[in-house]
């Protein structure tokens, strides 16, 4: 327990400092192409939330960040104020989450068919944007642009105050404190009962049910709050670029974020975190280099790390550590062992 | 009048479409319980291989109905002995290996041949139906789909081979105690789904554009088909086939192709929540 609170701490304030250190130690592009990466950290907590905690393994978790993306530049752009499209961007795709995620849970659903009804929702969501070209195609002043997507879509602005709009750097503090607070707010779930019962029902769903709670309901919770989070992803991803397009809903986007979470490692918070950075950063310079096509390079890393590394980057060097430390203090006693698993669940 | 003939001439060739695009997953999830995400890039695979072999003066036939299915069956081999054979049992898994799976090939290939779209001219002309023309090689499709199906169907029901492949596939530890090699099986069936796959592409490959990028067009319709279908393999794809290819073309007839693909998949989305374990689930238990 303690050190799990630690590690905590540790996190949360590791990201304080990157807050605000980045912006006096890199360029305006590196700043940049840091915010887009903790944009997709965000993404990748919400897939790391239902799949490692939550046991639901969603293939279309991109249906709900692209749906957060143009309900933010559809409002933003109706109600020229980007307060109010911010929370809708979270509700929307929670909304959405709660329709299907009834459909498919409170139907029994089994796990396979629920990645591949998922991913089908997203194939849909991409052919029926993807189909919105043309002029009849508009919400309220907002045309949806089909294939081409919606440019221009104006970025964020103080609370209540439109004609204030905030510059890349202040981007830069917005999206990494959405990532902190996210965090917390997970981590906050998760020590609660609320999130024990989440963990238990992962654990053995039968038991839980047993002792008096409905997997249905929780796994919906899960669903929706995992939704709400990619919506918050989407919105954020669309003020990085003041553009969205149709390939946000793409399946290569699902499938990026599955890599994150496995990459960095399911179970965990911070495996996502790193993963998202790790595998973007990759995807980034695979891009700037044109031998090899990034697509190659993801593919194999996901291949890789499904055969070779299936627990992912952060519970591998956390076991080699703590087992360094117990080896070296000479105190590798049975009980010590299972405290370090108790915390690992945790952390 | 005429009309009709069109119409219904265009959901056969539908329904002939999603079997081909279909078979070769439902062989593969059926007999083995793998959800096969590489399936629309093993599609791809046959496309290439029949776009290529037709560049280089190879009849057309030829390198559709034998070529491309052979080339995409020794891949499904390949990937079989290095990749799957270490994750039976795990359906997570295998489905996120074969996604890395699917993204790698979309890669190479990209790297290989670039991004551009290829195509081959069909061989076959149109025809008319009364006042309207209709595409001459819809028939092939048609007559492909039907005997890939019957062929299927005979391989399974009255050969040796068959027979153990359905045994295998009912109880592998029984199959394996009277002497079969279970995973012997399991690989030629996954090669053979794969090689289905690649006799899809390479049918297809005259009517769509090939690049590498084309299977993301098929995958989400095999599935939920498949999936529809449920554990017997000729039957339930057969019978999801028409179902979701009747809807499918109905719809697109009405409306547009976009909005038929949505209500293809919409339908076998409610589907699947009335049906979980499909329609052979519930009817027609015993068939194959």
């Amino acid at each position: 327990m303690k050190s799990a609170l630690a590690s905590f701490i540790t996190v949360v304030a590791l990201g304080i400092v990157l807050m605000f250190a980045l912006p006096h130690t890199t360029d305006m592009f590196g700043l940049m192409q840091m915010t887009v990466f903790v944009v997709m950290a965000i993404f990748a907590l919400s897939q790391g939330f239902i799949w490692g905690y939550g046991g639901i393994m969603s293939f279309g978790q991109a249906a709900f960040f692209g749906l957060g993306g143009y309900t933010y530049a559809v409002a933003a752009i109706n109600f020229g104020d980007s307060t109010g499209a911010v929370a809708l961007a979270i509700i929307v795709p929670g909304l959405f989450a709660a329709l299907l995620g009834y459909f498919m849970f409170y139907g029994r659903i089994s796990d396979a068919y629920i990645g591949v009804i998922t991913l089908t929702v997203t194939v849909i969501l991409f052919n029926l944007i993807n189909a919105t070209s043309g002029d009849w195609y508009t919400i309220g002043n907002a045309p949806l642009g089909g294939f081409n997507g919606m440019p221009s879509v104006p970025t964020l602005n103080m609370p209540g105050d439109p004609s204030t709009i905030l510059d890349p750097e202040q981007l830069w503090y917005v999206t990494i404190a959405t990532l902190i607070l996210v965090y917390v707010l997970l981590r906050g779930i998760l020590a609660s009962r609320l999130g024990r019962v989440i963990v238990a029902i992962r654990e053995n769903e039968t038991r839980a049910t047993l002792i008096g709670y409905d997997p249905r309901l929780y796994k919906l919770i899960t669903f929706i709050i995992g939704a709400m989070i990619a919506g918050i992803g989407g919105c954020l991803y669309t003020n990085w670029g003041a553009f969205i397009s149709p390939t946000v809903f793409a399946l290569a986007m699902s499938a990026q974020v599955i890599i994150y979470v496995l990459v960095g490692g399911l179970g965990t918070l911070l495996g996502p975190i790193l993963g998202a950075v790790l595998i973007q950063w990759l995807i980034s310079f695979a891009g700037s280099q044109s031998a090899v096509d990034s697509n190659l390079v993801l593919g194999v890393v996901l291949v890789a790390f499904v055969l070779l590394v299936p627990q992912g980057l952060v519970p591998v060097v956390r076991d080699t550590i703590t087992g360094f430390w117990q080896r070296r203090a000479g105190t590798g006693s049975e009980e010590q062992k299972q405290t370090t698993r108790g915390a690992e669940v945790r952390s | 009048m005429d009309l009709i003939g069109l119409v219904s001439f265009n959901v056969l060739v539908g329904i002939g479409t999603l079997v081909l695009i279909t078979v070769g997953l439902g062989v593969i999830y059926g007999m083995m319980k793998i959800i096969n995400l590489a399936h629309g890039e093993f599609m791809m695979l046959g496309a290439y291989t029949t776009v290529i072999s037709v560049t280089n003066g190879i009849n057309i036939w030829l390198a559709m109905l034998v070529i491309a299915p052979l080339v995409v069956g020794i891949v499904g081999l390949i990937v079989e002995r290095l990749l799957i054979r270490f994750l039976y049992g795990r359906m997570i898994d295998t489905m996120l290996a074969t996604w890395g799976l699917s993204l790698a090939l979309i890669g190479l290939m990209t790297t290989i041949f670039g991004n551009d779209v290829r195509g081959v001219p069909a061989p076959v002309g149109g025809f008319s139906i009364g006042n309207f023309g209709a595409s001459g090689y819809g028939i092939v499709i048609l007559i492909v789909a039907a005997l890939t199906l019957v062929g299927l169907f005979c391989m399974l029901r009255y050969t040796r081979y068959g027979l153990i492949v359905r045994a295998t596939m009912q109880n592998a530890n029984m199959a394996s105690a009277l002497g079969v090699a279970p995973s012997r099986i399991y690989m030629s069936t996954f090669a053979l789904g794969a090689a289905l796959a690649g006799l899809a592409g390479g049918v297809l490959a005259p009517i769509s554009g090939v690049s590498p990028v084309m299977g993301a067009a098929f995958i989400a319709k095999a599935f939920i088909t498949v999936l529809g279908g449920g554990a017997a393999i000729i039957t339930g794809t057969g019978l999801a086939s028409m179902i979701f290819g009747f809807i499918n073309e109905i719809v697109s007839f009405k409306s547009t192709p976009v909005l038929g693909e949505v209500a293809l998949l919409a339908a076998a989305i409610v589907m699947i929540r009335i049906l979980p374990q499909g329609i052979t689930g519930r009817f027609f238990k015993r068939s194959i």
